[in-house]
């Protein structure tokens, strides 16, 4: 079948692969609320795209709507070069769909899910029990082979949940939130799968509310938005978006406080907390700068911090949006979690 | 591959993987199971006497009466199979499998097949069972042909294949397993009010038209014709038709809502 792919977004990467996923102004509402609000997307073959979101972004439902599960009530799309809406059928024989909530019945073994895979994918016998002995191997699932599915850990659930998806050799696999709910161990296991999915030339689409994860595994990231995405670019490109750099000072006096207020017209402040913030790229330069203006006004700030610019700021850059006690509340939440000096 | 092809292949490996739940988790059959059973021997030792006497103008003995019960009992197995029909529907559309199984090129209505297909045979085994456990306390055919025989089999099937159809219905719209088996009551329900236990005209005059003409009835009316040669009069077309008509029901009404986009 002939792919009319179109040029949705002007994609800087490099010359133009063909596109494994692309969409145009996908729409979708349940009743009088607008979950999507016209999607575009175009996702290079062989590449790792996450779609990243907070909870009720549209992320679950973009992927359902990519993998055949609900139609759009606008818009188009292409996976693997076949129309959703014309063609689903063949979409659904170039996917691989692991969802967020553990896709595996529960009441047979593990092996028995794998079989079940390949009998469905009409694998001839021999060949089916091959495969699964390979994918469980590969996933660590040998030992468990024999034991219902339902006795499996998170993890291991998570993991046969992939290894079932693999059988049916996709193109194109959509991974909606593929680590929420999994303990550290688990989630580097499962970013380690991605990243060998993708080296054998399998194109994946990611989901996730971890920016962390996006940053780790995706080639492009698009932070979608009320139904929108607000931002499509590499981790780096979307970093680049956001002014988020700066310098804190926190101080316990009062008057050093105002002092340094005074020293450094440029940052503002929190009369509250006595906390100064002065933007800064963050280069040895721009704080050799300050330090020297704070040491020739002879005032000493109690701490001093560095925030370089990270997914985080963009991410809530982009959907904090709103305005001033998002704000607050962000540098309240970024205080207690991630001040290092770097 | 035709689209008959696949969906042959994909029903029969939902087919086993019916079977495999079924045999690895065989509590809720063997529960539903004995439902029938305990009625079967509650009415024929406990108020066997009492019962006995009120059929056949009197004076009839238990073995009379054993004869009188079975083929509702017979029918009673298959709605309470179907019971849990409709409770394993319901629990297998909760899980996430389905979801993986309608992004998958394989046959959509392979998994509803599947379903009503491993159910008919569990239905038929029951009915197996139940008819052992008849047979043991004295039950036997006066006068059937092999031809009866089997237009009682077929009935069994068929009947089996209705309800079933029913089930698959009320469990794909029940949201839990609880629902499943709320909603399912009728098929419990409805053969207690049918002549399974008494004659209808020993039933008030107002009761005995929805009596006598629910589903039930006429099958088991139908059933012991054959295995017992009473008159089965208008009951054979009736039960004929209640059954396709359920058929239809609930093949189109499972169709629709399995169609029905999740969310």
């Amino acid at each position: 079948m002939p792919s009319s792919v179109m040029p949705t977004t002007t994609s800087g990467a490099g010359p133009q692969a063909p596109a494994a996923v692309s969409a145009a102004n996908l729409r979708k509402s349940y009743g009088a609320k607008t979950v999507l609000d016209g999607i575009d997307l175009r996702i290079p073959a062989g590449s790792v795209f996450a779609l990243l979101g907070p909870n009720g972004a549209g992320k679950t439902t973009t992927v359902q709507i990519l993998s055949t599960l609900i139609s759009a009530d606008g818009g188009q799309a292409q996976v693997a070069g076949h129309d959703l809406a014309t063609a689903p059928q063949a979409v659904r024989g170039a996917i691989g769909v692991t969802g967020q909530f553990s896709a595996v019945d529960g009441l047979i073994t593990g092996e028995e899910n794998m079989l079940l895979m390949a009998d469905l994918h009409l694998l001839p016998r021999r060949e089916g029990k091959r495969i699964a002995a390979e994918l469980l191997e590969r996933f660590g699932l040998t030992e468990a082979a024999k034991k219902p599915a339902s006795t499996y850990s998170g993890g291991m659930k998570r993991r046969l949940d992939i290894a079932m998806t693999l059988v049916g050799s996709p193109r194109v696999i959509f991974l909606d939130e593929p680590t929420t709910g999994l303990d550290p161990r688990s989630r580097h296991n499962m970013w380690q799968i991605i990243r060998e999915l993708v080296t054998g030339g399998v194109t994946v689409f990611l989901t996730t509310q971890y920016l962390t994860e996006a940053d780790e595994l995706a080639d492009r990231i698009a932070v979608l938005h009320d139904g929108r995405i607000a931002a499509e670019g590499t981790a780096e490109e979307l970093k680049r978006l956001v002014p988020g750099g700066h310098v804190r000072l926190r101080f316990t006096d009062p008057d050093a406080y105002r002092d340094a207020a005074t020293a450094l017209p440029g940052g503002t402040g929190d009369d509250d907390s006595l906390t100064l913030q002065i933007p800064s790229d963050g280069s040895q330069r721009d704080l050799r700068s300050v330090l020297d203006r704070l040491d020739g006004a002879g005032i000493e700030a109690d701490e001093l911090t560095v925030h370089t610019p990270d997914l985080d700021d963009v991410f809530f850059a982009l959907t904090g949006g709103a305005g001033v006690p998002a704000q607050t509340d962000r540098t309240g939440q970024s205080d207690a979690t991630k001040e290092t000096v770097r | 591959m035709s689209t008959l092809t696949l969906a042959v292949r994909n029903s029969s490996t939902m087919l086993r993987r019916n079977l495999l739940h079924a045999r690895r988790y065989p509590s809720l059959t063997l529960n539903l199971l004995l439902t029938p059973i305990m009625l079967l021997l509650l009415f024929v030792y406990i108020f066997g006497d009492t019962m006995s006497a009120g059929i056949g103008g009197g004076g009839a003995d238990r073995s009379a009466y054993i004869a009188f019960i079975v083929p509702g009992l017979v029918l009673m197995t298959i709605g309470s199979t179907t019971v849990g029909t409709a409770v394993s529907v319901s629990n297998d559309m909760s899980e996430g499998i389905v979801a993986r199984f309608r992004t998958m090129p394989i046959h959509r209505g392979s998994v509803i097949t599947g379903h009503v297909i491993g159910s008919v045979l569990q239905s038929v085994i029951s009915v197996v069972l139940v008819g052992g456990v008849a047979a043991a306390i004295g039950f036997r055919s006066t006068d059937a042909t092999v031809l009866e025989w089997l237009a009682a089999f077929a009935l069994v099937a068929l009947f089996a294949t209705a309800l079933t159809w029913i089930a698959v219905g009320m469990g794909l719209i029940s949201p839990n397993a609880e629902a499943a088996s709320n909603n399912a009551l009728p098929l419990i329900f409805l053969p207690l009010i049918s002549s399974t236990f008494v004659p209808i005209d020993a039933m008030p005059g107002w009761f005995q038209p929805i009596a006598e003409y629910q589903p039930f009835t006429p099958a088991i009316e139908t059933l012991r014709g054959l295995l017992l040669g009473t008159e089965i009069g208008h009951n054979g077309w009736l039960a004929l038709g209640w059954c396709l008509a359920l058929c239809a029901l609930g093949y189109f009404w499972s169709k629709s809502v399995f169609n029905r986009e999740s969310k």
